[in-house]
């Protein structure tokens, strides 16, 4: 019976097709352990090895791929909650009320892109924290710690934009306070210091930002945009810099 | 107390609940593995450069991490409802209106500086500090543990900064501030009708300047001396101070002003608690 069964299984696992899909084998040797990594496309991004205290959870507190998961399932449960939303003064706050009450699974839909979104909040700032603790921006791996801040920006951003497409109240007024600095900025912003000639309420940065001169259906339909489609396409490129600078500058921190 | 509660059992606070026991949790957690590194001597380069194969060991830990954290935020999104109030209404202000709560250390800073200053010069200058940080940072040393003793200034620095200039002010912002942004400790109960009176008054007026021409010299005086501490150093260090002469002239001037900057917020905290000082600065253009 044993032998049947072996000889069943190499006959599988010699066939053409099963060896078009799997490259290697599945033997507990470095060689397989090193094209396990390599020739999977989701893998391929690890090294092959990587140090011993990039294992240990105590060190890395393994935040920013914490921070990569949360958004991962925001992006899922974004897609998910695109279907049943649209932009617009008219039916935002509606929409959001169907899903909550009418959609199978939809509230916990919503539940799980808001607090993935918070989660990755924190878990953003605490990655942040540890890097620095463990002095891992330090040479060679300047230019990922500037492309790192810059994607915790893009974090806040994200977060920020898509706190408004509820068109709660929490939405409006939160929005609405967020950016109210924006007036000030100098040169730039109607209330700012040095405001130039020109600058008035109707073309300041605010404007451009809320496409009006208060929070209005245009500021719904621009950050619907930024939040779904512009910034975390931005989100995408720079996490793949990110990532392969990560591996590039000889791993998450130590010598190189 | 009742402000209290609502606030800590409010949905949208659930993470920042979750930072009050996070924070000191990573804090008490790297802090014993620094001591333990400075006690014990830095890890050699081939320790840290001991190798282990990705499959199946960092595969294993990622995919048990990603577990652990699906199940927590599948039980979070079970437990607790995504808020929804009434729909949008620009006719009716909430008292008092809150930014999320990621960005109330930045609202709490409104309460000492300018929206021009705190809403847009100090962003820009945290996020310009932050990265410049790996490039104005010359210790090689650190790279790749937890230390303390090896690099006290930057971990001060950063720790300061991030821990009370950012975590705190956020705490404060979210559990303390109530109608009018006025502090409401937790056992008081908010009152929309609180009258605070508004003794400020400017620093030059404190030093008895009446006058608007010489309050604006006074206070560019003040300004531009504070800021003038960081070359006046400089030249007196400079000859004896191996760190200065390691970090040259520009890394310093860098280090100097982003440094005195972040402590500006700290010293016109205290100038508004300690001796209710409205601005440091009146000029024609901008108050500081």
């Amino acid at each position: 019976m044993n032998e049947e069964r072996k000889g069943l299984k190499e006959k599988i696992t010699n066939s053409d097709i099963w060896r078009s899909i799997f490259r290697h084998g599945y033997e507990n040797t470095g060689r397989r352990y090193t094209l396990q990594v390599l020739q999977n496309v989701w893998l391929h991004l690890h090294p092959p090895r990587v140090s011993r205290h990039a294992l240990n959870f105590r060190f890395t507190w393994c935040m920013g791929g914490i921070t990569f998961l949360m958004f991962l399932v925001t992006a899922v449960t974004g897609v998910l909650l695109m279907f049943y939303y649209r932009p617009t003064a008219e039916y935002a706050f509606h929409d959001v009320q169907y899903l909550e009450f009418d959609i199978p699974f939809g509230m916990l839909l919503r539940n799980m892109h808001r607090w993935a979104a918070h989660g990755m909040v924190i878990s953003v700032m605490l990655h942040m924290f540890r890097v620095f603790l463990t002095g891992s921006y330090k040479k060679p791996r300047e230019f990922n710690w500037a492309v790192g801040v810059i994607l915790l920006l893009i974090t806040f951003f994200l977060s920020f934009t898509g706190y408004l497409l509820p068109w709660d109240q929490l939405a409006f007024w939160a929005v609405t306070v967020g950016t109210n600095m924006a007036r000030a900025t100098p040169l730039l912003g109607h209330e700012g210091p040095f405001a130039l000639g020109a600058i008035t309420q109707e073309n300041d940065v605010r404007f451009a930002l809320l496409a009006g001169s208060i929070v209005g259906p245009g500021t719904l339909l621009r950050f619907y945009i930024f939040h779904c489609i512009a910034v975390p396409l931005l989100a995408s490129v720079l996490m793949a810099l990110h990532f392969w600078r990560v591996r590039k500058d000889g791993g998450i921190s130590g010598p190189l | 107390m009742e402000h209290f509660i609502a606030l800590l059992t409010k949905p949208d606070n659930v993470p920042i609940v979750a930072i009050l026991f996070l924070i000191p949790y990573f804090m008490w957690l790297s802090y014993r593995q620094a001591r333990r590194t400075d006690k014990t001597g830095v890890p050699s380069d081939a320790a840290l450069n001991d190798k282990v194969y990705v499959w199946p060991y960092l595969c294993r830990n990622e995919f048990i991490c990603a577990i652990i954290v699906m199940l927590v935020l599948g039980i979070w999104s079970i437990t607790i409802q995504a808020p929804l109030e009434e729909p949008s209404d620009p006719t009716k202000t909430p008292n008092p209106s809150k930014a999320p709560w990621y960005f109330l250390a930045l609202q709490e800073m409104l309460v000492y500086f300018d929206p021009w200053i705190a809403g847009v010069v100090l962003p820009g200058l945290i996020v310009a500090g932050l990265i410049a940080i790996p490039y104005i940072d010359t210790n090689p040393k650190g790279k790749g543990y937890y230390t303390l003793k090896e690099r006290p200034f930057a971990l001060a620095v950063f720790c300061f900064g991030f821990i009370v200039l950012w975590i705190v002010l956020m705490i404060v912002g979210t559990f303390l501030r109530g109608p009018g942004w006025n502090l409401f400790a937790p056992w008081e109960k908010w009152d929309p009708h609180l009258v605070v009176p508004l003794t400020n008054v400017n620093l030059s007026y404190l030093f008895g300047i009446r006058n608007e021409q010489t309050a604006n010299f006074f206070g560019f005086v003040v300004v531009g001396g504070y800021f003038a501490l960081g070359p006046i150093f400089y030249l007196w260090k400079r000859g004896t101070s191996r760190f200065l002469q390691e970090l040259g002239l520009v890394r310093y001037i860098i280090v100097s002003s982003l440094f005195l900057s972040m402590l500006a917020l700290p010293i016109k905290m205290a100038l508004r608690w300690g001796l209710n000082v409205k601005y440091v600065w009146v000029s024609p253009w901008f108050n500081i």
